[in-house]
């Protein structure tokens, strides 16, 4: 069965289930854990098909992150899903000392991320995980932007490494922004558009915002922005980063996250590191989501394209104030 | 909102002509079965209204509690929705957070807060979240959502009345689900109960048999409920659910125990509504405008039947819920699920 990539607006939780059916034709020892939101994180695909691999645990996500554990150590190849919320938050320990501590190959689908989860409020939106999952030592992070990456981040997840894995997906149907299924993840850091003036660095769902953004920065305001579509944000594969900055002299981070421990985080610690430019941050502050619809959520916290050219506005007044040329020549990794 | 959902007849609430005549807060007013019935059916038309509006939510499993809601607001708890934060009421938590809608519903019928306020369920901008928020909501004593906190919720709410003095005088009732009792958590909250020997806590669940994935039995059988309690050391009954008489006498009697008690309340989901009762497929998905309608039908109807029966003098204050199981029960379909 040849993947077919989609150009209809579609989440990127779908990608992984049909993925995941993918994988398991062609390994035997890919197996799938659920807690009770199968039809939701699209696992149900791999159950229907598989039904002797698929263990739906219930509600009970603790144990299911320590079976996945179990199951890894006895030479399977675990993928759990759940909402982001249970799977980071909820079993947070059990992920970190059977999985993460034990270097075993269990993916963790983790999806519903984001305050575009909805209606169900801020118990079920999920802003933190990416701090929790990169703070959690040998623990990879990846967030696709669209389907057709998601497909891909979900193939490439069985050959990739034996470390672990957490995969954030998201709920709603979201525009597409690779045209085809990619060849590969690339490192995890795509330049999408290229700009001199400014750098908008994006992950998940707020990447097809900040090519928008970019778009209608060239139109109002005659700004060149480059468009950075960061994947895998942990390792962040700083190199590509690190040449963008270093010509625009100014950024912004776009994340359906906290600002701590995010995209931004891990961005300004490259920066900071190798070449310091002032970069801005779009994402949630110190504050829990609210019920509505996915729409009405990422507007009330100004997860926008409006919102990243808006703070891509003030970075670039304030970029010639704090700018300065390059430190260092292009190959700093 | 409402000019899209034609189909739909009158999708707002209404106050209730029959509201509950009480006697002040520390002494609640004793509404038969008949009574509770009706308000059982006002609270479940008013979710489907509100899910209907939402477009969102979880209905089959706001109607699976209503019966048990009902018995608990307009009957049981002692509270006093002038004074939310009355230091010696009962509290109610709901476990199962995601069936938000039945206890908005009664909270709203009761007064702590208008009742134009459904309306905006899971809105932007409005106080009624998708899951129950103690900061938002009046009434509400914990955020609830994540299924299997509740109970540990409750046990702390428990030792705190202790520590105030007022294990004697509040209860704490907590509702759970399926889900609930899944979750390992659940039972650290059931052993650490029997443990610290917790006298004010009842935990109700909503033993309706399905849940997101397909049934419990299919998704993770959680076997005898009851059995498990009782053997973690606490008084453990099985009801039916819908049987009015037996949720009160049940909920009732779990206050004068020595021990926690739980309630395993045998349910159907989505009940109320026929087309949906004990049928998977429905959980977490609003009504459609054609299914809100017939869904209101029904229910409507009902509410005109029990509201008919009670004005021919039922309106009995102090009746005793066992008399009233003779009397009371006019729902022909209130059989005891398997
Ligand atoms: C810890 C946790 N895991 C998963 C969920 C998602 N979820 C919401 S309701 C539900 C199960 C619904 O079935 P049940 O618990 O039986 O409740 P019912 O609606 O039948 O009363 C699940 C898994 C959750 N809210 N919390
Ligand atoms: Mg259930």
């Amino acid at each position: 069965m040849a993947a077919e990539a989609k150009t209809e607006p579609i989440a990127t939780r779908q990608a992984y289930g049909a993925a995941l059916v993918e994988l398991g034709e062609a390994h035997e020892e890919v197996v799938a854990l659920d807690a009770d939101l199968a039809v939701s994180t699209q696992s149900i695909k791999f159950g229907k098909r598989f039904p002797e691999r698929f263990f739906n645990c219930g509600a009970a996500e603790a144990n299911m992150m320590s079976m996945a554990c179990g199951l890894a150590a006895t030479g399977k190849v675990p993928y759990c899903s759940t909402f982001a919320i249970f799977a980071a938050g909820r079993a947070y320990d059990q992920v970190r000392l059977g999985i993460a501590h034990n270097e075993l190959k269990v993916r963790i689908g983790a999806s519903h991320g984001g305050v575009s989860l909805g209606e169900d409020g801020a118990s079920h939106q999920m802003i933190e995980d990416i701090a929790l999952m990169r703070a959690m030592p040998r623990m990879q992070v990846v967030v696709p932007a669209d389907y057709n990456q998601a497909y891909r981040a979900v193939i490439d997840s069985f050959e990739a490494n034996d470390e672990p894995m957490y995969l954030r997906l998201g709920r709603p149907a979201t525009p597409i922004v690779y045209k085809e299924i990619p060849e590969t993840l690339a490192g995890g850091v795509d330049v999408l558009r290229e700009g001199k003036d400014i750098t908008l660095i994006a992950t998940g769902h707020m990447v097809w915002r900040a090519v928008e953004a970019a778009e209608s920065l060239e139109r109002e305001d005659g700004v060149e922005a480059e468009v950075l579509n960061v994947s895998v944000l942990k390792p962040i594969q700083s190199g590509p980063v690190l040449e963008s900055v270093s010509k625009t002299g100014v950024a912004v981070t776009a994340e359906e996250h906290r600002v701590v421990g995010g995209l931004a985080d891990a961005v300004r610690q490259v920066a900071a590191e190798q070449h310091p430019v002032p970069i801005f941050a779009v994402g949630m502050g110190d504050e829990f989501g609210v019920s509505g619809t996915a729409e009405a959520c990422m507007e009330h916290f100004g997860l926008t394209a409006s919102g990243i050219a808006d703070r891509a506005r003030e970075a670039l007044l304030l970029k010639p104030i704090v700018s300065r040329p390059p430190l260092f020549g292009p190959e700093w990794t | 909102m409402t000019a899209n959902l034609a189909p739909v007849s009158h999708l707002r609430p209404v106050p209730d002509p029959q509201p509950p005549s009480r006697k002040g807060a520390g002494e609640p007013a004793r509404p038969s079965v008949a009574e509770l019935e009706r308000w059982a059916t006002l609270l479940r038309i008013d979710c489907v209204r509100m899910l209907a509006v939402a477009k969102s939510g979880h209905l089959d499993s706001s109607l699976s509690a209503a019966d048990i809601v009902a018995a608990l607001y307009y009957r049981v708890l002692r509270h006093d929705p002038a004074a939310p934060e009355w230091p010696d009421r009962d509290r109610f938590v709901l476990c199962k957070g995601h069936a938000a809608p039945i206890q908005y519903a009664a909270l709203a019928h009761l007064g702590y807060f208008p009742l134009e306020d459904l309306m905006g369920l899971r809105q932007i901008g409005a106080q009624l979240q998708g899951h129950p928020d103690m900061n938002r909501t009046s009434g509400v004593e914990v955020s609830t959502g994540s299924l299997g906190q509740g109970l540990s919720m409750c046990l702390g709410i428990c030792l705190a009345l202790r520590l105030d003095g007022l294990a004697e005088t509040a209860q704490v009732f907590g509702v759970l689900s399926d889900g609930d009792c899944q979750e390992g958590q659940t039972w650290e909250a059931a052993t650490a109960a029997a443990h610290f020997g917790i006298t004010n806590l009842t935990a109700v669940v909503d033993y309706n048999h399905l849940q997101t994935d397909g049934t419990t039995e299919e998704v993770m059988d959680t076997g005898d409920v009851r059995a498990k309690f009782e053997a973690f050391g606490w008084d453990a009954v099985e009801i039916h659910g819908h049987d009015m008489a037996a949720v009160v006498e049940a909920l009732e009697r779990s206050r004068a125990l020595d021990r926690p008690a739980a309630i395993v309340c045998q349910t159907t989901k989505g009940k109320g509504v026929s087309a949906m009762e004990g049928r998977f497929g429905f959980h977490g998905k609003p009504p459609s405008p054609e299914l809100a309608a017939e869904a209101l039908a029904e229910l409507e109807a009902r509410l005109e039947r029990q509201t008919g029966s009670l004005g021919a003098g039922a309106r009995e204050a102090g009746a005793d819920p066992a008399d009233a199981l003779e009397t009371g029960a006019d729902d022909p379909d209130s059989d005891p699920p398997e």
